[in-house]
């Protein structure tokens, strides 16, 4: 990648440049040894490739050390807390790797016979098992790739559930502070959304939200705890008042980490909720992916989800891949994230019931310790108590001359990736800040030492190290404009501006 | 010589005869930051005034343009394609977006002039 | 317990410096009758030993793909992966690292996600390839909402030689958007003639290539027909080791490519995590979903990348984004990186002749069994048979006998009483000349 120049080879100690594969490759090399092809009469016909393929061939030395230096330049939460509110960046246990690796759940195709997969149709039933229970709801679909996948997948439920009633209805209620996948979410379901201001206690205003609830409401989506990290107080009234119109609560779960093991969903009038088994279950984030994204549903709603899911019978466990009711069709090829599903299992049967009651109070419990520890030099965006992510916003760095961002990129200098930034979008600048239950108290406080120095240092008008920032990151800050208006996304290709664009 | 009126949602027109050019201010790009990319309509769309007629990009924003009088575009900037930082640069003369011919002349009229529209920014700061 | 670093020490000390006696009172806005007193109905934790005991049990009750002979496809393949991959993505920087939102120390990430841009894009013959989605499915259904909103219309055609799960899922995400999708009857010789359908509402036609089936299609005079009506076509590759030995769709006359990346990298894991792939053309690159990767230089002009293009995706447009997608397969296409970065061009396509070459010699083999018949005339590594009675019984019965035979087409096409004696048989480098044995001389006992 970049280094820092000083040196000869602009390399700093265990700092090494790394430049893409591309300009490494040579003709005549590979890291594969492969049996020679059969000599035969070749049956592909016209489309029979003609021209070499132009990708570099590197040998498995090159490989290795080009991968292992390029991820020197990653954070990760092996390394270091991530702060980030709203993503729950937990622990990854390996055990949860080392099974979801053991052949008899890797080295398995999803199309052989059920008879020889029923040890990973009782996975898929066990989980399904342990979400019902965790979220009191009585069906759960299985199958989303990801958590604004499961949000498709329950607003798609409440439309084919609507339209069997010969009421599709026109609109959504989203609070302004929601996640952005939700009215992306209801737009791709031909729903107009009618966003809900917050009151000033960071909370949907009730009144407004009553206002705008009638008949022409198929649902509301709503996150709890909320994205400024305070569960809606007023949700029992929310889901009566919903449903009093014939409309949906739909929730978003991606906070389910405050709750699990202490309080159900399904006790607070939600008629569908998506599970991120990326967040609070624990599967790694992968640098952005692969997620799971199951839904919980009410007995309303379960006979519209979605193909496949498992049923147990007499002679064992079966897969209904094809629905003759009122299933609203498939959000996927094949059954849905297996290697994600026997991870979370992993997980949670590690913690049982106590563990991950536990989780959601540590995770609490941290929040607000931090909360408290910052709140005379760094005051929260509502008053505490908060759940298990606080909101923090940029009215102590107002007349400073330092904004989020730059606290956020003197963050990296300090060892930390920043909280997550601008976002929700109604409070100013704001920093959303969730360390999870698997930070250990001397992380917590050693965060909350950095935090205090920062803000400190940002009132005391020492602005230009902000502006500097990060100074000590294998990047100094990037051109994102410049990336924006002259995209280039590949290599050697690059982007001729089209005339017609 | 053309009359440039603002509107509330901080674009600019200036009318030349029955032709009106369309653009942002600079009060509006200053917001915006570096401008990377303008959806511009097509040449022959109609617009009534208030409509979507456009988006302004930035890196961590979109904004929508709104038509601020009713007409048909004739001309769209050429210049913006490969030089958006022009928004920036130059928002009330060479960023200018769009040219429309427009229909109701007394809804230019309606609109805010150059004093009006530099007391309403004050208000919002 | 051991994930969970915080002691009753702690915990007060905390509980403490917050000011409250109790963990309780930092529940007190849950509503009482939501307050979950006791534990949940659902075992107590459990240590490392007995967790690993209890799922391998499960596992032990799965016949791994790679114990038997194995001749499984319709859109997953089990392709040997190099032992390298999977200790580079257990590396923990890649493992337990998050979206590269701050690209500073994001970096490794976004830099193997401009190399697997690259690579999508070269092999399909396209110019520019998004960072994945999640899987080839839902790419398809991406693809086609891309192409109306490219062309203003809101039909499309999809092949009868389409994967039926990805017309299902095409079909679903297009479901309440008012557009207008048919999907043509099974497409079982290729026979299939797309271009009569075209008509001045369609705003694109999605062909598999190799078909469903595993026949092998010359796109160029369809892509003409579309391209002369003014639609888009959209190719869906399933086996991407394909691309190794045909002629890239984008020099076909594609205009999007989709496909499932999975045979490169990522292993069979009962369906998944898959690997979605997605390549465009530039004109069109404002309208592509899922997120991008570009080069850019930082403030002492050092080359590094960065997620751009973000305004079309929903964090920054929400219901006016291309797509609702957030979470993307990352660490499977560093999988796809690795795995392709290992093969090299020349890799590639000696990788993809092996398949064929295996495929080629069954075929042969299979041919030679009375009352069997090899219904295709091209093929890549998979290929349909048609049996004297329902391929879903001897399937069954072979899988008793430890011997995985293939996909029957009833399977996938339900109800299709048309399909019942057709069987979907695929191979790969893996295959070897005993467990080609071990089918031929299954099918002949199993069959009248």
């Amino acid at each position: 990648m970049t280094g820092r120049g000083d040196t000869a080879t602009g390399n700093r100690g265990l700092n090494l440049i790394e430049p893409l594969i591309f300009e490494q490759g040579q003709p005549g090399r590979s890291g594969v040894d492969l049996p020679d092809a059969p000599t035969v009469k070749d049956r592909l016909g016209a489309c029979k490739r003609s021209e070499p393929i132009d990708l570099p061939g590197l040998a498995e030395p090159q490989v290795i050390r080009h991968f292992v230096r390029i991820s020197r330049n990653n954070y990760s939460i092996d390394a270091n807390m991530y702060p980030l509110g709203s993503c729950t960046m937990k622990h990854n246990p390996r055990l949860n790797e080392k099974i979801a690796r053991l052949p008899g759940f890797a080295d398995v195709h999803p199309l052989q016979p059920v008879e020889t997969v029923q040890g990973a149709l009782e996975l898929i039933d066990m989980l399904a098992r342990w979400i019902k229970a965790l979220t009191g709801m009585p069906a759960v679909a299985m199958s989303p790739g990801a958590g604004a996948h499961g949000e498709l997948c329950g607003i798609m439920a409440v439309r084919a559930a609507l339209e069997d009633r010969g009421d599709p209805r026109k609109r959504v209620l989203v609070p302004d502070s929601a996640h952005g996948t939700n009215p992306a979410t209801a737009a791709l379901c031909n729903y107009a959304v009618d966003s809900v201001p917050s009151d000033a206690r960071g909370r949907i205003d009730l009144a407004a939200l009553k206002n705008k609830l009638d008949t022409d409401v198929a649902a509301i989506m709503l996150t709890n705890p909320n994205t400024c990290g305070l569960f809606e107080t007023d949700i029992l009234e929310i889901a009566d008042a919903v449903h009093a119109v014939g409309g949906f609560f739909y929730c978003d779960g991606a906070n389910f980490n405050a709750l699990v093991g202490r309080v159900r969903p399904g006790d607070l009038g939600i008629d569908t909720m998506h599970m991120n088994l990326h967040k609070t279950f624990s599967t790694p984030h992968g640098g952005g992916g692969p997620g799971a994204g199951p839904v919980v549903f009410s007995e309303a709603l379960a006979p519209y989800a979605p193909v496949p899911w498992v049923v147990h019978g007499d002679e064992g466990f079966e897969l209904v891949e094809e629905d003759a009711g009122k299933a609203f069709g498939r959000m996927k090829a094949f059954h849905g994230q297996m290697g994600m599903f026997v991870r979370a299992m992993a997980y949670m049967k590690s913690h049982g019931a106590d563990g991950l009651r536990q989780v959601a109070e540590d995770s609490v419990l941290a929040a607000n310790y931090l909360l408290a520890e910052l709140e005379d030099i760094l005051p929260p965006s509502y008053p505490g108590p908060c759940m298990h992510e606080v909101l923090f916003d940029d009215n102590v760095l107002n007349d400073s001359g330092v904004t989020t961002l730059d606290l956020a990129k003197a963050m990296i200098d300090e060892g930390y990736h920043p909280m997550t930034i601008y976002f929700p979008l109604i409070v100013h600048g704001a920093m959303l800040t969730e360390p999870t239950e698997t930070e250990s108290k001397e992380s917590l406080d050693q965060f909350v030492a950095t935090m205090r120095a920062l803000v400190e240092r940002a009132k005391a008008g020492d602005i230009q190290s902000f502006h500097d920032a990060p100074r000590f990151a294998p990047t100094r800050r990037l051109d994102e404009t410049g990336a924006a208006r002259q995209p280039i996304l590949r290599w050697g290709g690059g982007y001729a501006k089209d005339a017609a664009e | 010589m053309s009359d440039v009126k603002f509107t509330e949602e901080h674009e600019w027109v200036a009318l030349d005869g029955d032709i009106g050019t369309v653009g942002i201010t600079d009060y509006a790009q200053d917001q915006l930051g570096d401008v990377v990319y303008v959806e511009l309509p097509a040449v022959g769309a109609e617009f009534t005034k208030g409509e979507q007629a456009a988006v302004v990009e930035s890196v961590k924003a979109a904004s929508e343009i709104y038509a601020p009088v009713s007409g048909a575009v004739v001309e769209v900037n050429p210049a913006l394609s490969d030089n958006p930082a022009l928004v920036n640069e130059s928002a009330m003369t060479d960023g200018w977006f769009f040219k429309l011919r427009i229909q109701e002349p007394s809804e230019f009229d309606e609109l805010m002039d150059e004093t009006a529209y530099a007391t309403f920014v004050e208000d919002l700061d | 317990m051991r994930y969970l670093p915080l002691t009753e020490t702690d915990r007060a000390a905390m509980l403490n410096a917050i000011g409250v006696s109790s963990i309780d009172d930092l529940f007190d806005d849950v509503p009482e009758s939501a307050r979950l007193e006791r534990l949940i109905d659902l075992p107590l934790h459990a240590g490392e030993m007995e967790v690993e005991r209890d799922l391998a049990a499960m596992a032990s009750r799965n016949t791994a793909a790679g114990s038997v002979p194995s001749f499984l496809g319709a859109g997953a393949y089990r392709h040997h992966i190099p032992a390298t991959v999977d200790h580079l993505i257990q590396r923990s920087e890649f493992l337990t690292s998050y979206t590269p939102y701050q690209p500073e120390v994001s970096q490794g990430t976004l830099q193997y996600l401009f190399e697997f841009q690259t690579q999508v894009a070269t092999i399909t013959g396209m110019d520019v390839a998004n960072a994945s989605m999640y899987d080839g499915a839902t790419s398809c259904a991406e693809a086609v909402l891309m192409a109306c909103r490219v062309t203003k219309r809101h039909g499309a055609i999809l092949s009868g030689g389409l994967h039926p799960h990805y017309s299902d899922v095409t079909r679903t995400m297009t479901r309440f958007g008012g557009f207008d999708v048919q999907v043509q009857p099974p497409d079982l010789n290729g026979d299939e003639t797309l271009e009569s359908s075209i008509a001045g509402t369609t705003a694109c036609v999605v062909v598999q290539y190799p078909s469903c089936f595993g026949h092998i299609s010359d796109l160029r005079p369809l892509a003409a027909a579309c391209h002369q009506a003014g639609a888009l076509l959209i190719v869906v590759v399933t086996e991407i080791v394909a691309l190794g030995a045909l002629t890239a769709p984008g020099d076909l006359g594609a205009d999007i490519v989709v496909g499932e990346g999975q045979s490169l990298g990522n292993a069979l894991n009962f369906g998944g995590p898959y690997l979605g792939l997605f390549a465009a053309r530039n004109e069109h690159v404002r309208q592509m979903p899922g997120r991008l990767c570009g080069e850019t230089t930082d403030v002492e002009g050092r080359r590094g990348y960065v997620l751009t293009l973000s305004t079309r995706e929903q964090h920054i447009r929400r219901e006016k984004a291309t797509s609702n997608i957030c979470t993307n397969s990352g660490l499977c296409a560093l999988a796809f990186c690795i795995h392709l970065s290992l093969l090299g061009g020349e890799g590639f396509a000696r990788l993809a002749k092996l398949n064929h070459g295996n495929a080629v010699l069954l075929a042969e083999q299979l041919s030679d069994i009375p009352a069997v018949e090899i219904v295709n005339d091209t093929f890549f590594n998979e290929f349909t048979v048609r049996l004297p009675q329902p391929a879903a019984a001897v399937v069954r019965a072979l899988a008793a006998k430890k011997i995985l035979a293939g996909v029957p087409v009833s399977r996938l096409f339900p109800g299709v009483a048309s399909v019942d004696n057709l069987l979907l048989v695929a191979t790969t480098e893996c295959t070897v000349q005993g467990s080609r044995d071990a089918l031929v001389a299954g099918l002949r006992g199993e069959l009248q």
